[in-house]
Order: C-alpha cells, then sequence, then structure tokens
C-alpha cells in the first residue's frame, strides 16, 4: 500500500478520479518539460527544472537546515564544552558524558526513561489494540464509544497532567473512588509519594495516548483480508486463534510503525511530566527529557545538558532509522 | 481490559435473535462489547466529567466539601477568575497566533517543497524527501539549547516570530513528506493537459496542486493545528516573558499563583482544552485521516 492511499485512505472523496491503480513505470522521475522524441543527458534534463521550482525546493530546505540540522550539529558540539552560556566556555572533551554516568539523578532518569518506554509503550499498545479489535466492526454506539477513548488526544499533554492533577489531590475524585470502594488501604498522596508518582503520571499519559494507538490499529483492521479469517472460522479455529493466527500476522506493518512512534514519543516526554511533578518528588519522576530542560534552562549548565540531549539522540536514533526505512520500502512499493 | 478482545462477536453466538437469514453471522454481537465498553467509557470521559464539575464549584464549596464531591454551588467565579486575574484571555490570543501562523507558514513551505520533490527531476530527491523527515523525528532536546541560544543571537529571542519560526523548520519534514505522497499520485495527465495549454510551474502549481491536494492540506491542517496549540516546550524554551506565553505556558503559571483555587485550575484548563476539541469536532474526519498519515502499513 502506498503512503498517499493511507495518507488519504478516508480523504479520497474529492481526489480525481482514476488516480488509483494507474499503472507507473518506476522510471525516470517525470519533468515537467519531459524533452518529446529522445532523452536528453542527465545534466540537460536537471536543467529543465525551472527556477522557481528550485526556490520552491530551497526554501523551506533552508528553513529546516537552519533551525533543525544546524541547531542538532551544535548540541553535538556543545556538549563538549562546560559553560554557562555567560563565561567563556571550556572545552572539557568527554568529561560531560563521564560526569553524567556518575550522576545519581541522570541514573534515576535513565531508569525512569526506561521503565516510561516499557510502561507507556506496553499500556498503550495492549490497550489500543484491545479497543481497536473490540471496535473494530460497525455496531451500534461503536462510533460513540471510539471518540470518548480517542477524545482525550486533543487535550494537550500539559492540560492532561492539570487534569490528573486534580484527580490526584489527596481529597480528589481517585482517592474518594477508592474509599468508595472500600479499598481505603490504597489512598494516597499520589504525586508526592516517591514510590507511585511516576505511574501515577503515567496513567494520565497512557489515558491520553490509547486512543491514538487505536486509531492507528483501527486503520491496520481495516486493510486485513477479513476472507482469511472467515475461511480460518469455517474451518473450526475460535476467534481467539483467529486473532493471533490470522490477524496478528497481518498487523506487523502497523507494529513496526507504532513501535517505533511509540519509543519516539516516550524519549520526547517532557510535557506531562513537567506540568505534573516538575521531576519531582526528590527526582523521582525525573526522565531524561526533564532533567535535560532543568540542567539548561534553570540551572544553566549548557554543556551538561547537551550531553544529556546527545544520549537522547543516541537512544532514539535507531528507531527513527527503522521509522524511515519502513517510509523509504513504502516509497519504493509505491 | 485484556478482556475486550474475548467480546469479538463469535458466530452463532447471538443469532437467536437476529433479524432473519439476509444477516451474515459474523454481524451478530453478543451484549458483552456493552457491558465492558459502557462503564469504559464513563471512566474515560470521568477525568474531563470531574474537572468541568470542579470548574463550576465554589472556592468555598471546594474548601469545605472537597475536591471529589458532587457540586453544590454553581458560579462562574472560577471562569472569571482564570480569565482576569490569570489573564487567560491574552494567552488564549498569543495560542491563536502562533498557530494560525505557524500552520500557514509550515503548510505553505511544505507544499511548495512536496511539489517540487513529487513533480521534478531534482537529483537525489528521494533521499532528500527522507533526510527531511529524519528532521521531524529527532527528539527536540537535541535542539532546544541551540535553538535558545540561535534566536538570541538574531536579537529574536522572547517573540512570538522566533516561536512561529522554529515550529515552522520542525514540522516542516514531516508535512511535506505527507504532502509528497499524495501530489505524487495525482494523474500525470492533468500535467500534460496544463502544459499543452502552455502552464508554467507556477501556474500548475496554484491552478493544480493546490486545489487538488487540499483534502490532504485538510487533514495535516486539522492535525497541525492540535499540535502546535498544544505545544509547551518550545514555548518555554523561547519565550522568557508572561505576556507572550501562549495558553499551555501560562497555565502552569496560573498553578503557580492559584495553587489551592482548583476551580480556577479547573476552569483555565478546559477553556485551553476548547480550541483543540473544536477542531476535533469539526474536522472528526480530517484529525482521524490526519492521525494515519506516515503510519502506512
Amino acid at each position: 500500500m502506498t503512503t498517499g492511499d493511507l495518507t488519504t485512505g478516508d480523504l479520497t472523496a474529492g481526489a480525481p478520479a482514476g488516480r488509483r491503480g494507474r499503472p507507473r513505470s518506476p522510471g525516470p522521475p517525470r519533468g515537467p518539460a519531459r524533452p518529446a522524441p529522445a532523452r536528453a543527458p542527465l545534466g540537460a534534463r536537471l536543467r529543465r527544472v525551472p527556477l522557481l521550482v528550485w526556490v520552491f525546493l530551497l526554501v523551506p530546505l533552508a528553513v529546516e537546515l537552519f533551525w533543525v540540522f544546524w541547531p542538532a550539529a551544535n548540541s553535538f558540539s556543545l556538549s563538549l564544552l562546560r559553560w554557562d552560556g555567560i563565561t567563556p566556555a571550556e572545552p572539557v572533551g568527554l568529561q560531560n558524558f563521564a560526569d553524567l554516568w556518575s550522576d545519581p539523578i541522570f541514573r534515576t532518569a535513565l531508569r525512569n526513561n526506561v521503565a516510561w518506554v516499557v510502561g507507556f509503550g506496553g499500556l498503550s499498545v495492549l490497550g489500543g489494540l484491545a479497543l481497536a479489535v473490540a471496535l473494530n466492526k460497525p455496531g451500534r454506539g461503536v462510533g460513540l464509544y471510539r471518540s470518548a477513548i480517542y477524545l482525550p488526544m486533543v487535550v494537550s499533554m500539559a492540560v492532561t497532567g492539570l487534569f490528573w492533577r486534580v484527580m490526584y489531590q489527596p481529597a480528589g475524585p481517585v482517592n474518594a473512588a477508592l474509599g468508595g470502594l472500600g479499598l481505603e488501604e490504597l489512598q494516597r498522596q499520589w504525586l508526592a509519594d516517591p514510590d507511585v508518582a511516576l505511574a501515577a503520571i503515567l496513567v494520565a499519559a497512557v489515558w491520553r495516548q490509547v486512543g491514538y494507538i487505536m486509531v492507528l490499529y483501527l486503520a491496520g483492521l481495516k486493510g486485513c483480508d477479513a476472507t482469511l479469517e472467515e475461511a480460518a472460522a469455517v474451518d473450526g479455529a475460535n476467534a481467539w486463534q483467529r486473532f493471533w493466527r490470522i490477524v496478528v500476522p497481518q498487523l506487523r506493518g502497523v507494529n513496526t510503525v507504532v513501535f517505533a512512534v511509540t519509543v519516539i514519543d516516550s524519549l520526547r516526554t517532557f510535557d506531562i511530566v513537567w506540568a505534573m511533578t516538575r521531576g519531582g518528588p526528590y527526582n523521582t519522576t525525573q526522565l531524561l527529557s526533564t532533567y535535560m530542560f532543568q540542567q539548561a534552562f534553570t540551572a544553566g549548565n549548557l554543556g551538561y545538558a547537551s550531553a544529556i540531549a546527545v544520549v537522547i539522540f543516541v537512544l532514539a536514533v535507531g528507531f527513527i532509522i527503522t521509522y524511515l526505512a519502513r517510509q523509504a520500502r513504502a516509497e519504493e512499493e509505491s | 481490559m485484556t478482556t475486550v478482545p474475548a467480546t469479538t462477536p463469535t458466530p452463532g453466538t447471538s443469532l437467536a435473535g437476529a433479524p432473519p437469514a439476509v444477516r451474515r453471522p459474523r454481524r451478530a454481537r453478543s451484549p458483552w462489547l456493552h457491558v465492558v465498553m459502557v462503564p469504559l467509557t464513563l471512566l474515560w470521559l470521568s477525568p474531563i466529567v470531574f474537572v468541568a464539575l470542579i470548574a463550576v464549584r465554589s472556592f468555598d464549596d471546594i474548601a469545605s466539601r472537597g475536591l471529589a464531591a458532587l457540586p453544590a454551588s454553581f458560579t462562574w467565579e472560577g471562569l472569571s477568575t482564570a480569565f482576569t486575574g490569570g489573564s487567560l484571555l491574552r494567552a488564549l490570543g498569543n495560542s491563536v497566533v502562533v498557530t494560525a501562523c505557524t500552520v500557514l507558514a509550515s503548510l505553505l513551505l511544505s507544499s511548495w517543497a512536496a511539489y517540487a520533490l513529487s513533480r521534478f527531476a531534482i537529483p537525489g530527491r528521494k533521499s532528500l524527501l527522507l533526510v527531511m523527515l529524519a528532521g521531524n523525528l529527532l527528539p527536540p532536546q537535541v535542539l532546544l539549547v541551540p535553538v535558545a541560544r540561535i534566536s538570541e543571537s538574531l536579537g529574536i529571542a522572547d517573540t512570538l516570530f522566533a516561536l512561529v519560526a522554529v515550529q515552522v523548520g520542525f514540522g516542516i519534514g514531516f508535512y511535506t513528506f505527507v504532502l509528497h505522497g499524495f501530489m505524487r499520485s495525482l494523474p500525470e495527465e492533468l500535467f500534460e493537459a496544463a502544459r499543452l495549454d502552455g502552464a508554467g510551474a507556477g501556474r500548475i502549481y496554484l491552478r493544480i496542486v493546490v486545489p487538488l491536494s487540499r483534502p490532504a492540506t485538510a487533514a495535516l491542517a486539522a492535525l497541525a493545528t492540535t499540535w502546535i496549540f498544544n505545544d509547551l516546550i518550545w514555548a518555554l524554551t523561547v519565550l522568557r516573558s508572561e505576556s507572550k506565553f501562549p495558553v499551555t505556558a501560562a497555565l502552569l503559571n496560573l498553578m503557580g499563583g492559584y495553587s489551592s483555587s482548583w476551580n480556577v485550575i479547573a476552569a483555565a484548563s478546559l477553556v485551553a482544552a476548547v480550541p483543540t476539541a473544536l477542531v476535533f469536532f469539526l474536522f472528526q474526519k480530517q484529525f482521524v485521516s490526519g492521525l494515519l498519515v506516515g503510519s502506512n502499513k
């Protein structure tokens, strides 16, 4: 399936007829002024890209280079400095990374981030997949359920944090609900208790993420071949077997995307922690991103913060490449 | 939640009550779906409902009866305090300006790049496209410190312009990638015909590419609007003065100022969620298809 197809899966109504399934040779790119009789040599064809089109390409490219690639490169060189942004910078080689390794808060942040990737990814994928399977076939109320599940997605991470701060107040709804269920011993100061604060934030984040994962899996299920499942049913496979043997294998592509997206998102997570605890109590909810932000903009250790940023990049890069490789393959196929 | 897959309709379970034969057995649903989903849906919506209930209660009501009690009072006090004391209106204004400018500028620039990359013999265009996309996948943390330094040295630190610029730069790669996928699926015949009529690249862009990519652009716009409006980290990185804060950052400040006035905080967070919720309800279809972009199977 092409990117174009899914991109536009639900949008094709407005697209011109006949754009689907038109055979297209993977041959040379079609220039605007394709030379009529014979193929011109490469250099000549390139010149046929009009000046305006070069401008069209180079302006956005320059903007991205300036605001993304140039700063990213800078981060790497900054990570080799000790610098507070005011006094002259002092090159320290890899000392920042050595310091990181012996920094207990960094280690906590790293550990928390690993737990976050597993918890955030695991719970939202399980929840999203389960809901997608349950709500895949149309029926009464299904649209309503779906909307309710992905409604939290429109609430920003920061506002989600505030919502749940209200929920987690000592006299708030969560504790009241536990009391109502007779589970008084579970009541606690959710965000002030080092043992549960990170898990409490995780619940809030998953609440928002499940809808997104559900939408991705719903699209994946739509693309599954229903006749395979029917055939298996005829052969006597039960619902559980059909799900694991027939449906799940067909979702491999979606799984890759969901996996990459979730890990990248987990490493980026900042807003919700910042809104709920700012890394507290006693740095027990620090993630790499929040610790990096504090080092950079509260403590003013620009070099040290950049070193944390480099660590985040190194952790993310494998998943970025996975995602890109998948997109590249999809490009090839179409 | 893991019990949900078990509720997928099993052939033959509730056929008895199903209307005559025309219906295929797979359609039959067991009532378990609703038994599980109704409470789950209510649970899912409960944080929003609770915050809404708290928002309309008076300070005294909350102080005396606790956050979890049902409202015994109804007042707009929280809302009006948020607007007057918390300068929520100014923050909303900043958010709207930043969001509108960012979405327009990024979609314009990306549609240029996507047009160039999808319809012209640009050397190395595939790699270029993937590199642009890669830029958007970078963790923003890698960019924060240098972006703050760059905007300072350009003299645009602490301006909404800088916030727009950096978000445009960061988003372009993704929007270009998506629009590229759409634009290259437009039929070549249209372009041929336009060329025969003597239209140049610019005219073709305006008369063919822009109108025909409207569905993809709309989906991206719905999605980008919520992303940009909900941004926090770029605002905290680029902006210093409170008067320029968008609503997300202003809310966190408000939190400090009114830390025990839960009705004010609840009202303000609801207000901050309303614009994106509106986008969601008005453009639900575009929004959902926007979510799917870039997640091709």
